[in-house]
């Protein structure tokens, strides 16, 4: 709960709402890359909703938030292991009956943190964002 | 077919919108009313996949231009060298609907395209790889390669970020 006291980002309203709504999109980005063989999406899909849910946190609870989920270990953990299972994929030529759920979660994770991670260097590392602090 | 004309003109008129108006806030949103109305065309064309990933990348774009671009004093200047611009501007025109109207003159009519690769791949893809999206199974079976490539891109640019952006050796 301090977080909601913290005056960095925006009011308690959209905060609260936030904290309600997360859950359902990252749902909802995992449900499109899973899903992908058989209806429309797919893993770039479901990782740019994943990657707009952490854009999402970051316009509403600001930016140390969002920081700190970069560089958590959780992160850069599933990252590694993320690209170590598409590296591996693509080494063995592997095609096996799990292959319509890892590929597209690998692909979702990687394209996920790329993707907010390209937002968090043009947008929170950028100059004129210090200056206006 | 009057929906696509429809949604045709209402990109056009948005576009001209985006580039005329002053303020750049109302630029961008304008500029999203045309994203938006892509998405609506690929809907109509029954092309749900590419409308789904227009909508998610329109909207993380949309996002950066804002909090990227707005905050910034860009220098915007009208005067000056506008009997050039006006000349470069109407000859560009003139040279795109003269090449278009010849190229446009002979390709296949809308809708009706020969279909000699993606044949093949309607007639066995479903069969060959279990898949029910046709799409899916040519982006991650037969083109693997580029969503390789694609995966590939966005790793060396997370890595690249996160090389810079960490703690260690910051201050």
């Amino acid at each position: 709960m301090d977080t909601v006291k913290d005056s960095k980002g925006m009011t308690l309203i959209v905060k609260t709402v936030t904290r309600i709504t997360i859950g359902f999109i990252l749902l909802y980005g995992i449900y499109i890359s899973l899903n992908g063989d058989s209806a429309p999406g797919g893993g770039f899909a479901g990782g740019v909703i994943i990657a707009l849910s952490l854009v999402h946190v970051m316009l509403a609870f600001g930016k140390e938030v969002a920081l700190k989920r970069l560089h958590s270990y959780a992160m850069r953990f599933s990252i590694s292991i993320a690209s170590l299972v598409f590296l591996y994929v693509v080494m063995i030529r592997w095609h096996g009956s799990y292959s319509h759920i890892v590929i597209p979660l690998a692909e979702m994770v990687i394209v996920g943190a790329g993707l907010f991670a390209i937002f968090v260097a043009l947008v929170l590392l950028s100059k004129s964002d210090k200056d206006s602090e | 077919m009057i929906e696509i004309h429809l949604i045709l003109l209402f990109m056009i008129a948005a576009a001209i919108i985006a580039v005329e108006v002053k303020d750049l806030l109302s630029s961008v949103i304008a500029v999203g009313a045309v994203g938006i109305g892509l998405c609506m065309a690929f809907l109509v064309l029954k092309a749900p996949d590419l409308a789904i990933m227009q909508l998610v990348v329109e909207i993380l774009s949309l996002i950066i231009l804002i909090r990227a671009t707005i905050r910034k004093d860009l220098p915007f200047s009208k005067s000056g060298r506008w009997v050039f611009n006006t000349l470069a501007t109407v000859s560009f025109i003139a040279v795109f609907l003269t090449i278009a109207y010849v190229a446009l003159k002979n390709l296949p009519a809308f809708g009706s395209g020969p279909m000699r690769v993606s044949k093949a791949y309607l007639d066995s893809a479903v069969a060959a790889t279990g898949s029910k999206n046709v799409v899916a199974s040519i982006i991650v079976n037969y083109r693997a390669y580029d969503t390789l490539g694609e995966v590939a891109i966005l790793f060396t640019a997370l890595i690249g970020i996160l090389a810079v952006a960490r703690r260690i050796g910051k201050k």
